[in-house]
């Protein structure tokens, strides 16, 4: 550690820090610009400057000089807020007053610092400059005037997102960020650079104008638009959501979120199921709460419990999969599942269905083998932590899948599970990579797993794993990709078949009489039997409510507290931000509330009661947050079924803006969509 | 910026590639991005020899990021900081103007407005109706002792005024191209008319 001094504060910081960092760590604020924690060091907005004694008189960059033993660092001087002062005015000089109508307002860097470092009115006199507006795509808007130049944006895409498509182009006056070619930026993770652009020249552009940050009231929640289990902030204004922020949190999605979670918003504002819906007569008519349990309730009657079944969609919170569990349990019946795309998980061990290295652990690897995954697109904050770990240096990456550009290099050994075996017995040459590795990494994603040989798969994958040294009593290199926030907590709480119980398969195609969907779109709805009866229970008019029977308006995550379950198996708690609309209500109470109509009640009248009902079901939910490191502790694989077969992976998100309900009634990702993956497809065809 | 019609196709010729073999040998391997400054000046020389224009068109930017595994962005930046690198078509001769303190001292006001007459061109950065001439203000290019400067392409026309600017353009015109250098006839930067000092010594003669 090196001894240094801040304004008279002795602080010990590493080696190899800069002396912004160590003023920091003295509880001094240093204002800045370009310098991010995260990215790397640029130097070039000259505010964070301070006065280091003995060394030559004149102010220092602070994020740009390293510390040394013994600095004595001063923050407060009169050549420091000089020197500050000027930075300031010259920052000024050609960024416009147009605050008033600048969304950043009331959360811009330079206004707060304006105010804290600046002068109180400006000395130039001439004319500004302007510069031409850049369109990069349908998220971010740009207000390219207002930009300082500091190139955290440049840097963020190029270091994190991967995707180096901003630069600075010509120089002095005339130096302007952008795309130089006007194309639209082609990364999962663009919203993050509204949120590092310190000024108001990159902001949301479906929330433009759209409300100040202190009308907003702002609620802790998690995203489960993909499985990564995201940490955001939701910002909402009465009944509607406007925005959702990430939240900091170094083991999952540090501060970054994902475009989907982040913009998909407005999808909760269309197509919802605000009232309850029976079907009468062949058509879907509106109907009061008693109607749609009386109809429920008089088909159950007459049905016995083997040919009912349940099926548990993709964003579904633990407390109300496990109230259908029990509700279905009451019923008599064994038939139920949270697969629903038919994946072929195997539930009977937590290691072989869940992320074992975690997430924030994909930085200790040093060799990974993706199969059947395009992480890109499943989870891009897992992809954002391989890049990162890529970008550290010598990381072989391979990938058995559709070939895909995952924005680091890596080499595509095939695109189906053929070339497995050859792994497995070592003659492959990626084997030997994997085998001199100390910390290997397999990730299983679901496009390995939803085929009819994805068992046998499953198991090759683990069989592989074991044979190349990845499960070992201290690193657990066996990783399964979800792409459902709902799947791990479902499969935690065993919302899988019971004994003698029949899986999605079974229940489609007149496998059951009565089908009880928790929010279960992504299943082909035509497959379901002519005569069974669908009661749908959820939040969007999706696929599932255009063939239901009875239709039981549900809360979208927004609108109740719920735990989920991310890819890793941590267990995390999104909480309300505002109520369901008009008779839509919290699922676990629906579910409560049926139970009780049909004189089976579920014994828990209050969430808190629901939890500890959970607890006591998979003890793991009573871990929240954390999630400690394990090793393997038994190498034995799921069971091994039948061949693979040579046919290749097909991706599990072929839309990476389109993958539920939410993000499909969504406007915005619509257009995203149109942009990004229409000219693909239509070139692909 | 002005609009310009962008070309679809870029590749190096064989004269090119016979250069770039020698560039990129020059840098260790991982390390060919270096190779950027060169290859755009070839690029932009290869343009001016096939087209008449020395201009470097983006995909030729594209070709050179994909030969030097950069991202394209990356190339953009670069041939953009560079004044020397025309990002736009440019006539046959790219007269690039000096007009920092010492040649405009020395009239370099008189050469530019001498030009604008004989070419027709009224702003900066725009070519003759004719296709020959463009119009670029530099800043200084190092050559003072020698104001007012007019380069013409990689040539430096020395001692400027109006009239020998007037008789370098028509030369142009005819599809002459007069000898670079002072148009004073001075060595270099020795005084006009030969030495004015040390003329006393005697120096043993030059082998």
């Amino acid at each position: 550690m090196v001894k240094v001094t801040v304004d008279g504060i002795v602080v010990d910081v590493p080696p190899g820090s800069n002396v912004l960092q160590a003023c920091e760590a003295a509880g001094k604020e240093v204002p800045r610009f370009c310098y991010h924690e995260r990215l790397s060091v640029a130097g070039n907005c000259r505010m964070c400057l301070v006065e280091i004694e003995k060394a030559p008189p004149k102010p220092f960059a602070s994020c740009a000089y390293p510390v040394n033993e013994g600095m004595v660092v001063h923050t407060d001087t009169p050549m420091v807020k000089k020197g500050r002062a000027g930075v300031m005015e010259f920052l000024l000089i050609n960024h416009p007053l147009d605050c008033p109508i600048c969304d950043q307002g009331g959360e811009c860097d330079l206004q707060d610092q304006a105010v804290g470092y600046g002068r109180d009115s400006s000395r130039y006199t001439e004319a500004k400059r302007a510069v031409k507006d850049k369109d990069l795509g349908p998220l971010v808007k740009t207000v390219m005037t207002r930009c300082i130049q500091c190139t955290r944006c440049i840097r963020f895409s190029a270091e994190v997102a991967g995707t180096p498509e901003l630069g600075a182009t010509a120089r002095g006056e005339t130096m302007e960020v952008g795309t130089y070619v006007q194309k639209a930026l082609t990364s999962e993770l663009s919203g993050n650079l509204i949120d590092i652009c310190p000024v108001g020249a990159l902001t949301s552009k479906p929330y433009a104008f759209v409300a100040r940050p202190w009308e907003l009231k702002k609620t802790d929640s998690i995203d489960v638009l993909d499985a990564v289990g995201t940490n955001i902030r939701i910002d909402a204004r009465g009944p509607e959501v406007l925005r959702v922020l990430p939240r900091l949190n170094e083991d999952v999605n540090e501060e970054w979120l994902a475009d989907k979670g982040r913009f998909a918003i407005d999808g909760l504002k269309r197509r919802r199921l605000d009232s309850v819906w029976v079907k009468r007569d062949g058509k879907l008519q509106k109907a009061a709460w008693t109607d749609a349990f009386e109809a429920i309730d008089a088909k159950l009657k007459g049905v016995s419990g083997d040919r009912i079944g349940a099926i548990a969609g993709d964003l579904a919170d633990a407390e109300s999969m496990l109230a259908l569990k029990e509700l279905m349990a009451a019923l008599g019946s064994a038939n139920i599942d949270c697969r629903v795309d038919g994946a072929a998980i195997d539930a009977s061990r937590r290691d072989f269905y869940t992320f074992n290295t975690s997430i924030a652990g994909i930085e200790e690897a040093d060799a990974i083998l993706i199969i059947g995954s395009n992480p890109r697109r499943e989870a891009p904050l897992v992809n954002a932590r391989i890049l990162k770990r890529s970008r550290a240096g010598r990381l072989p990456v391979a990938v058995v899948g559709p070939a895909a550009d995952l924005t680091y290099a890596a080499q595509n050994l095939g695109d189906g599970p053929a070339v497995l075996a050859s792994l497995i017995d070592g003659t492959h040459p990626f084997a030997a990579t994997l085998m001199a590795a100390s910390k290997p990494m397999i990730i299983v994603g679901q496009g390995a797993l939803r085929r009819a040989d994805g068992a046998a798969v499953l198991a090759a994958a683990w069989k592989l794993a074991a044979e190349v040294g990845a499960l070992s009593d201290t690193w657990h290199g066996f990783n399964m990709l979800h792409t459902a926030a709902a799947r791990v907590g479902g499969l935690d709480l065993g919302f899988v078949p019971g004994k003698g119980g029949k899986d999605v398969g079974g229940m489609l195609g007149g496998g059951v009489d009565v089908l009880w969907l928790l929010g279960a779109d992504a299943l082909d709805t035509a497959r379901i039997g002519a005569n069974t009866f669908v009661i749908y229970q959820g939040h969007h008019g999706d696929a599932g409510a255009a063939r239901a029977d009875v239709i039981l308006p549900g809360a979208a995550y927004t609108e109740k507290d719920g735990t989920y379950v991310n890819t890793e198996g941590r267990v995390q708690r999104g909480q309300r931000a505002i109520y369901p609309p008009g008779e839509a209500r919290e699922d676990w109470k629906i579910l409560r509330a049926f139970s009780g109509y049909t004189g089976k009640p579920l014994p828990y009248d209050t969430i808190e009661a629901l939890r500890a009902r959970l607890e006591a079901v998979n003890p793991v939910f009573a871990r929240l947050d954390i999630l400690p490191r394990f090793g393997c502790t038994d190498a034995t694989g799921p069971a091994e079924a039948g061949a693979i077969s040579g046919a290749p992976f097909v991706e599990a998100v072929p839309n990476y803006y389109q993958t539920d309900p939410i993000s499909r009634a969504s406007p915005t990702m619509a257009e995203c969509t149109a942009t990004y993956v229409a000219p693909i497809q239509a070139a692909a065809e | 910026m002005t609009e310009h019609a962008e070309p679809t196709a870029f590749a190096f010729d064989a004269e090119s590639e016979a250069k770039i073999t020698s560039i990129l040998a020059k840098y260790p391997a991982g390390k060919q991005a270096s190779a950027v400054l060169p290859l755009l000046d070839l690029a932009q020389r290869q343009m001016g020899r096939l087209t008449g224009s020395a201009w470097i068109p983006r995909v030729a930017m594209d070709t050179i990021a994909a030969r030097l595994d950069m991202a394209p962005i990356r190339v953009y930046e670069v041939a953009t900081f560079y004044f020397m690198f025309n990002m736009q078509p440019v006539g046959k001769y790219h007269l690039q103007l000096c007009t920092t303190t010492p040649c405009w001292l020395r009239g370099s006001d008189d050469v530019v407005a001498t030009c604008r007459k004989v070419t027709g061109i009224k702003g900066w950065k725009e070519t003759s109706a004719d296709g020959l001439f463009t119009m670029t203000e530099v800043e200084c290019v190092g050559a003072c002792v020698n104001a007012p400067i007019l380069q013409v392409n990689d040539d430096f026309f020395e001692d400027m005024d109006a009239e020998s600017t007037e008789k370098l353009l028509e030369a142009l015109k005819r599809g002459e191209y007069p000898k670079p250098g002072s148009v004073k006839g001075r060595q270099t930067s020795a005084p006009e008319g030969g030495p004015t000092t040390l003329t006393t010594l005697n120096f043993p003669a030059a082998e």
